[in-house]
């Protein structure tokens, strides 16, 4: 292979990974800036890809798979939106909790309906007639750039940006993982705001979960592999902004992509699977600087007492 | 809502998280214990329905119940900090042997055994050092993976047109370096200019189950050039099949035949018999025979070698499999010294 074939090739790799991170990192973004944490979103993703697949296997279309991991992704949100907002449980434990819920349910989920404690039968991925004829419909690079979730993804992460900081809703929910009370007295519900950033987080990171799926045509146990954990880590590189987050998505997604084609190099693979954290680090220190979490983010909101 | 009614949630959601816990890793049990001998096995990482290993070991174990008229039960550790706990759990109750199936589990089983001196105990793939005492009333399988390894990448490159052939392996540690090592070796022996493109999926235990990595690893070799890759990589191997469907490549399996995942393009498969091993174990103690110790298994025990069926004709012909033939009769003979890393 060429060259510059090559060098296309590898941004195609570099896309495919970034695209569960941006999508899950966006989500922990919504989730955050209302003020709760979401570490639930390796569970999310988990689900999402066993959604995906529960959908597509049994309706024969992977769009239908595509609605069936966000509703999976949003249901299991919920359940952390349900324990730690409305019941003011701690978010972190709640978080974990329903990572090693999705671990367990998944496999149950592959046991019961596929017979199977390891992977599903093969589903079809979206595969749209319109990429034979757009030029390089066929190449790597086309086929995730014309990709119906790949886009879908573009149009999310501007949707969100315009979300939280165009409109007044926004703000609210921004204020809500600031100064909850200043949104509480501008009249509006702090749970309710945060309801709507952490459902907005398991829309989002439950798609990521569906291109997991897709990309694989299946789901196996434990396919999320830690993906959510690094999408968090993106969320605090970007500075919980939706742009800053796919930013550093897509800086992961080039270090992995760096760390499959250097390998074999003669440096020890150990080296080349810390590339993405050393860079995290570098960049943090480098370039980033000081990255300050929303300033009620973590702290259960009381309406009746306060904080 | 009141403190109360938040508190009831906590506790709700806490019951629906054990709830599922117990539906994620429980275990199953065949046939009423009485007075059948009994065996239990627990699954390594990637658990029953693998296709590969894990399904092999449980293939031994049926063929046990089939023939030696054995009840048996199984576990699948949701969590690797549960494979010593579902260890003790069997050898608490009234089974005779316990077979852990995978490297993982030599740490644990080693100590469980020390614990319960009147049970058998089996570990497939045992990890054996230098120097490292193995209790009296455990059995640590090894198995010559290289040599197998060796066999099929002296097919890949018979089979290359590029001259370049890929290895994906799961968890970088000794034991898949065997596999790596075999392969590129068998592969050089048959032609001297061949490149071995190599990769890793991780170094922790997750490396054997993610398959878009494995996606990833084996599309980048594919398009530096391999036009064969061979797995040995749990199900982060189910990652490499799709890579290949996707290039319309070629791909090798791994432990077990491999070649219902996509028969257009699986060469072979590089098996380990773990169920020939297993039934073996399982017969000795029915019939009185066991005896402790490290048992090495290769090419001449039968252990290890490739998938010969109808639908791989078109890759093994009779000239390749005559030459094939030829390099095991000189493996066997200790003609070819087969490298482990």
């Amino acid at each position: 292979m060429s060259g510059p074939v090559l060098l296309l090739a590898m941004l195609a790799q570099t896309l495919r990974i970034s695209v569960p991170y941006a999508l899950a990192a966006c989500g922990g973004v919504c989730s955050e800036r209302s003020g709760v944490v979401n570490i639930a979103l390796e569970g999310i993703l988990l689900n999402g890809a066993f959604f995906a697949v529960v959908g597509t296997h049994y309706s024969g279309s992977p769009y239908v798979g595509l609605l069936c991991a966000g509703a999976g992704g949003v249901a299991t949100a919920a359940l952390h939106a349900l324990v730690t907002i409305t019941a003011r449980a701690d978010q972190i434990v709640s978080g974990l909790a329903i990572n090693i819920l999705a671990f367990g349910l998944t496999r149950g989920g592959l046991r019961v309906l596929f017979k199977s404690a390891s992977n599903s039968p093969r589903i079809p991925a979206p595969d749209p007639a319109y990429l034979d004829v757009l030029p390089g419909g066929r190449t790597p690079l086309g086929e995730v750039l014309y990709d119906p979730l790949f886009l879908l993804t573009i149009l999310l992460l501007i949707a969100t940006l315009w979300f939280l900081f165009r409109t007044g809703l926004g703000l609210a929910l921004r204020t809500a993982g600031e100064h909850p009370e200043a949104a509480h007295s501008a009249g509006f519900s702090v749970p309710r705001l945060r309801w709507l950033g952490v459902l907005a987080s398991g829309l989002l990171a439950g798609l990521g979960g569906a291109w997991l799926a897709f990309e694989q045509h299946s789901f196996t146990d434990q396919m999320s592999g830690g993906r959510g954990y690094i999408a968090l880590a993106a969320m605090i590189v970007g500075k919980w902004h939706p742009l800053g987050a796919a930013a550093a998505c897509l800086l992961f997604g080039a270090a992995e992509t760096a760390q499959i084609r250097l390998q074999g190099s003669g440096v020890p693979t150990q080296f080349m699977q810390m590339l993405p954290f050393v860079l995290t680090i570098l960049v943090l220190v480098v370039w980033v600087g000081r990255s300050v979490a929303p300033a009620a983010v973590g702290k259960p909101y009381d309406p009746e007492h306060g904080e | 809502m009141g403190r109360a009614d938040a508190r009831w949630m906590g506790r709700l959601a806490l019951a629906c998280l054990a709830a599922a816990l117990i539906v994620g890793c429980g275990g199953e049990e065949s046939g009423s214990g009485g007075e059948r001998f009994h065996v239990g096995l627990v699954f390594d990482v990637g658990g029953l329905g693998d296709k590969s290993f894990n399904d092999s070991a449980h293939r031994g174990l049926l063929r046990a119940e089939r023939e030696l008229g054995i009840s048996s039960e199984y576990f699948e550790p949701a969590h690797p900090s549960d494979r010593e706990a579902a260890l003790r759990l069997l050898a608490q109750g009234d089974t005779e042997l316990i077979i852990g199936v995978g490297f993982l589990f030599t740490d644990d089983i080693k100590a469980v055994a020390k614990d319960f001196p009147d049970k058998g105990f089996v570990c497939v793939d045992y990890s054996w050092s230098e120097g490292d005492a193995v209790p009296a009333n455990l059995v640590g399988l090894k198995f010559r993976e290289e040599e197998g390894s060796f066999l099929v990448g002296a097919l890949a490159a018979l089979v290359s047109e590029t001259g370049v052939i890929g290895f994906v392996g799961g968890m970088d540690i000794p034991l898949i370096h065997k596999f790596e090592a075999g392969y590129r070796a068998g592969g050089q022996h048959v032609n001297g200019q061949l490149r071995v493109l190599v990769n890793y999926a991780g170094v922790t235990g997750e490396a054997f189950a993610n398959p878009s990595k494995g996606k990833e690893l084996a599309l980048a070799q594919y398009e530096q050039g391999a036009d064969i890759i061979f797995h040995a990589a749990g199900s982060t191997g189910l990652g490499v099949f799709e890579a290949a469907r996707k290039k319309g490549k070629l791909a090798i399996g791994v432990d077990a035949d491999q070649s219902a995942e996509a028969p257009e393009l699986i060469v072979t498969s590089m098996v380990k018999n773990v169920d020939v091993a297993v039934f073996e174990e399982i017969r000795r103690v029915v019939s009185g025979q066991f005896e402790g110790g490290i048992r090495v298994l290769g090419l001449r025990e039968g252990a290890v070698g490739y998938v010969r069926n109808e639908e791989n004709a078109r890759w093994l012909t009779p000239e390749r499999v005559r030459q094939l033939d030829r390099i095991q009769a000189e493996i066997v003979a200790g003609n070819i010294p087969v490298p482990t890393e």
